[in-house]
């Protein structure tokens, strides 16, 4: 078994593969705290939809790096959402339906007219799921990831003390004058490029799997904030590399057995913190 | 000294104005407090007072110091994952300004006012396995890192029992004899004219703010009085 995993780690893409796969675990589980606290989870579920019809576009475009086209559009439609989400003429959440499963449509209509590719429905199940895009990285992609990753991860340690602020209680920081909005629209940007990273690895509808079950693991069993966003990291990033390694080894699709340990971490500690109640 | 100014407040939503032109007054060191019935705009001031919601037309001018707010609880702070001292550390968060990180003089206020409210050995806890009582004790810790000269407290004891909210009550009693001033929006009739210096009666046809004793002698107050006595 380890042999053969020596033997494996020796080609270039398993180790991109695991390089993209924890830097992305890390970024998502940072904000997914954030995300499940202001109750913000289904514009993550909407903005991968969006995210998919972007990259459906960007290859039938024949762009090459299609997260230069995915990018801009999910960073633009995340601002819009929040923008909407608070002066609604439509309301928010209906907004958000309507974008994810419009921009999935579209997506799905433009790889079928234009397909590149004579397998469709492999491109799009790849798309969807990241079953096989994992390991097809070349060194750009990782280098972006890399790059990405170091921005969200910045960001989000600067802002930290104001994006918790502003999670607990954004009222309170409103009131005491300061301008809360900026920091809701900095949470959604970074979830946007979270959600673009992350597309590579699970794809497109698995993605908001990696932003919320990290930090509903950590949320049950720890009890203060700065603890919850250390320990859905490291549940993140332990089950990201468990999740790959047991793919390569098992020839099962990353992304969903990444997905399925972040359900196995979850059960673990609902279960522990349902113990300790009981005590 | 004007802790806060309200000139030709119009409040109301998308240009429709829910109540009266509003002019009033509040001096450093008064205890007022917003009465009035449910429907009758009183959210809607509080919410333009708090630059939640703009107003339609005038002007509010806060003191120096701006406020420190104590707001309803909502359902999401019932079971976030924070410490006691992560969340009073919050408070400072005005002061930040384009900094990033808090500085030494911030931590100190925060155990300054934890020790005040007494929720100093509180500090490592759960906030949601906190009692009612204590969880707004530490609101209040908060409300006063972000000012030390003006509080505005939206119903804070709904849902605690008579003798938390008689502690609670005598808190905020001893904070404004130390100079602070507090704004409370109320349903406590009772409370209100007992511990208040002001009233401001939120109507729909007319606005009072005067000292309570003025208050207790318009033809509101009487009408209001009597309109509790009923609903008990």
């Amino acid at each position: 078994m380890l042999e053969q995993l020596a033997y494996y780690l020796n080609f270039p893409f398993v180790r991109y593969a695991l390089i993209v796969g924890v830097l992305t675990a890390l970024c998502s589980s940072l904000l997914g705290v954030t995300l499940v606290l202001k109750r913000y989870s289904f514009i993550g579920d909407g903005l991968s939809h969006v995210a998919f019809g972007a990259m459906a576009a960007a290859s039938v475009m024949h762009i090459t790096n299609t997260t230069i086209l995915t990018l801009p559009v999910t960073i633009i439609t995340a601002i819009l959402l929040l923008r909407n989400g608070q002066n609604a003429k439509i309301k928010g959440d209906a907004a958000i339906a309507m974008m994810s499963v419009g921009a999935l449509a579209v997506g799905y209509m433009l790889m079928n007219i234009f397909p590149t590719s004579g397998n469709v429905s492999g491109d799009v199940c790849s798309t969807l799921f990241g079953s096989t895009s994992i390991i097809t990285l070349t060194k750009a992609d990782v280098n972006l990831c890399i790059i990405l990753s170091v921005v969200v991860m910045g960001v989000f340690l600067l802002f930290y003390n104001k994006i918790f602020a502003v999670t607990f209680d954004e009222n309170f920081v409103k009131a005491t004058g300061v301008g809360a909005e900026r920091y809701n629209l900095l949470v959604a940007v970074l979830i946007a490029v979270i959600i673009v990273m992350g597309m590579n690895l699970v794809g497109s509808l698995l993605i908001s799997a990696l932003i919320i079950f990290p930090a509903l693991s950590a949320m049950s069993i720890i009890r203060s904030f700065k603890g919850v966003v250390i320990c859905s990291a490291i549940i993140s990033v332990c089950c990201a590399f468990t999740g790959i390694i047991v793919s390569i080894l098992c020839f099962t699709p990353a992304g969903c057995t990444i997905v399925m340990m972040d359900i196995a971490v979850f059960f673990v500690c609902f279960i522990i913190s349902k113990c300790k109640k009981g005590w | 000294m004007s802790a806060l100014k309200v000139t030709d407040l119009l409040v109301g939503y998308e240009n429709t104005p829910v109540a009266e032109k509003m002019n009033f007054e509040i001096s450093q060191g008064d205890y007022v407090c917003i009465i009035g019935k449910n429907g009758a705009g009183k959210s809607t001031l509080v919410k333009t007072l708090l630059h939640l919601q703009k107003p339609i037309s005038g002007t509010i001018e806060y003191g120096e110091e701006g406020i420190g707010y104590l707001p309803q609880q909502t359902v999401v702070q019932k079971d976030f994952p924070a410490s006691v001292w992560e969340i009073v550390m919050s408070g400072n968060v005005s002061k930040l300004g384009k900094r990033f990180f808090y500085k030494r003089e911030d931590k100190l206020r925060a155990r300054k006012n934890m020790k005040r409210m007494n929720i100093w050995d509180l500090k490592r806890k759960c906030y949601r396995n906190l009692s009612g009582g204590q969880q707004q004790r530490v609101l209040l810790a908060r409300a006063l890192c972000a000012s030390s000269q003006m509080l505005f407290l939206d119903e804070p004891v709904t849902g605690l029992d008579p003798q938390v909210t008689a502690e609670f009550y005598g808190l905020l009693k001893e904070l404004n004899e130390n100079g602070m001033t507090i704004i409370m929006v109320s349903h406590d009739f009772q409370a209100a004219m007992e511990y208040a210096s002001h009233i401001l009666h939120v109507d729909k046809k007319e606005i009072f703010f005067g000292t309570k004793e003025e208050y207790q002698k318009s033809a509101l107050y009487t009408a209001f009085e009597h309109s509790m006595e009923e609903a008990i």
